[in-house]
């Protein structure tokens, strides 16, 4: 009990006087989440608009397969990555094994689906109204498509906050792919679980309150989009 | 939708600013990273965390000094795994050079012709712990009589009596096998799956914690033993010895770069001569001396004990 306690205590000290070490990995694990989320909506949101509009026979089959991979198993992933990009592997000329960027990489795989199937979501809530009055005011395909992404914004701002959660909190394949080096791709999960296996509880501790910290952030987030 | 906005340009303001602070320098790498694959008993004694940097400093003298050419800037990545993870590292071509000790996996990695320039850095011995009651009374035997004694009376009372393996094709793991071959079993059919055998899959130091939890005995080298023996409450030393059976030599060495085109085998050939160089020899046997109050490891010429028969043409720089 003596041990949490000090634990704990020490840990908050290490937060509030941003400790170096604290410091670099919360925000390389920032870096690498938000990266990762800011591409992986770059590529679902017009991917997301395509499936939306567009009527295409098995579009139902392909939803219910996006919705499949929300709980794709972080460590398949890292599987798959690690095949793909080893250098023996067909990627492998990249030689990005234990970088930042295929830790970034494997995050897009990761909440891709996430985004992607809850974007998709998002349109659907929009009143099909809108398309139509923007199309009879004159707008073109993609200025109507502009306008239902803009109504369904707190949605799909929701999508892609609920993408960094998972992102932020996985570990699977941040050390798989990543390799966990310290100063290079060490993040809060990795460094955590490292941690408490070494016996160093305070910086576990410390950096486990960020995360629950960053958690509550995004939780915050999502209720306040959800509520518009 | 103010108030939204409000709060996204701070979060991204708070976000980037640390994350413009404190990993610019990681995330653009103009830099030569040089990776090597070590083993987690090496890792979590915290050796490679002292050795690190200060390899970085010799190597980028050394390369400023050779070429005249501005300091490049390598940077040493270090994985760990166990010792059989780690040379698959090496075999993937995901690293550069690997630092392990298990001799039988070691032995088929230079015949395969994966490892060159082989050079012994360091050894230490295994030794196992247990619980201070130690239910199956073997403080002070031999190691093989220990494991028999082991296996017998955890067979007699699995509740009480467990051994927690590493599990995980680490030289540790091997090094545990062949003690069980010493003591005259059959490992697949005798001891696997055994009710009081327990295999981890985790490196060195969450084994020993689970040891630790479960009240079980545990095969283990003394650095690692003697780093976490400040939070093993539970866990004493009861059977130590130098002996042949229980020496653990730790061994680095290059990727082949005919077999892996990318293999940086000119600062791994720096590496290795770095790691038998006379001051770093010195500073491998200081490491945690004082922290820890007794040596973690010897360094590889250390003359109380013959850990390797070709000491003289271990020590000879490669070329």
């Amino acid at each position: 009990m003596d041990q949490l306690l000090h634990g704990f205590i020490r840990a908050l000290q290490l937060i509030v006087t941003f400790d170096p070490e604290v410091m670099e990995i919360t925000g390389r694990t920032l870096a690498i989440a938000l990266s990762s989320c800011i591409i992986s909506t770059i590529i679902c949101l017009p991917l997301g608009s395509l499936i939306h509009f567009k009527r295409f026979a098995g579009k139902r089959i392909l939803v219910n397969v996006i919705q499949t991979f929300y709980s794709i198993p972080t460590v398949v992933v890292g599987l798959v990555v690690f095949l793909f990009f080893s250098r023996i592997g067909p990627l492998g000329v990249f030689n990005l094994m234990f970088t930042p960027t295929i830790m970034v990489i494997g995050q897009i795989i990761l909440v891709s689906p996430i985004v992607l199937g809850l974007v998709i979501a998002a349109l659907s809530g929009v009143d099909k109204g809108v398309f139509e009055t923007a199309s009879s005011l004159g707008a073109s395909r993609f200025q109507a498509t502009f306008q239902v992404i803009k109504e369904a914004r707190f949605a799909i701002f929701s999508a892609v906050t609920m993408g960094f959660g998972r992102a932020i909190s996985e570990v699977g394949l941040a050390l798989m792919v990543g390799g966990n080096i310290r100063g290079f791709t060490r993040v809060i999960t990795t460094a955590i679980s490292l941690e408490t296996a070494k016996g160093d509880i305070e910086l576990s501790i410390a950096l486990g309150i960020i995360l629950i910290f960053m958690a509550l952030l995004v939780n915050i987030v999502i209720n306040r989009f959800q509520q518009k | 939708m103010k108030r939204i906005l409000y709060f996204l340009v701070a979060l991204l303001t708070v976000a980037s600013l640390l994350a413009g602070c404190t990993t610019s320098s990681a995330m653009t790498t103009p830099k030569v990273r040089f990776r090597i694959a070590t083993t987690t008993s090496l890792y979590d004694t915290g050796l490679w965390a002292y050795l690190e940097p200060k390899f970085e400093e010799y190597e980028n003298e050394y390369q400023s000094e050779e070429s005249g050419m501005p300091r490049v800037g390598v940077e040493l990545d270090i994985i760990y795994a166990g010792t059989g993870a780690a040379l698959n590292h090496g075999r993937n071509g995901n690293v550069d050079a690997v630092a392990v000790h298990d001799p039988d996996q070691e032995k088929t990695f230079v015949d395969e012709g994966w490892g060159i320039d082989k050079r012994s850095f360091a050894y230490n011995f295994f030794m196992i712990a247990g619980p201070s009651s130690d239910p199956a009374g073997i403080e002070g035997l031999a190691p093989a009589d220990a494991f028999r004694k082991i296996a017998e009376e955890g067979t007699e009372n699995p509740d009480e009596v467990k051994f927690v393996s590493r599990g995980d094709n680490s030289g540790t793991y091997g090094s545990e096998k062949r003690m069980w071959a010493a003591a005259g079993y059959d490992y697949a059919n005798d001891v696997q799956g055994a009710e009081w055998y327990v295999e981890a899959g985790q490196g060195m130091a969450p084994t020993l914690v689970m040891a630790n939890e479960l009240n079980a005995y545990v095969l283990c080298d003394g650095g690692t033993f003697t780093v976490l023996k400040s939070q093993l409450l539970a866990l004493v030393t009861l059977v130590k010895e130098t002996s042949e059976q229980t020496l653990n030599v730790y061994s680095v060495y290059a990727i082949n770069p005919d077999k892996i085109k990318t293999a940086k085998i000119d600062i791994a050939k720096d590496f290795i001569n770095w790691l038998i160089s006379p001051d770093v020899q010195e500073m491998i046997g200081d490491y945690g001396v004082k922290e820890f109050g007794g040596a973690l490891f010897y360094p590889i010429a250390d003359p109380t004990y013959p850990a390797i028969p070709n000491l003289a043409d271990n020590m000879k720089p490669v070329q």
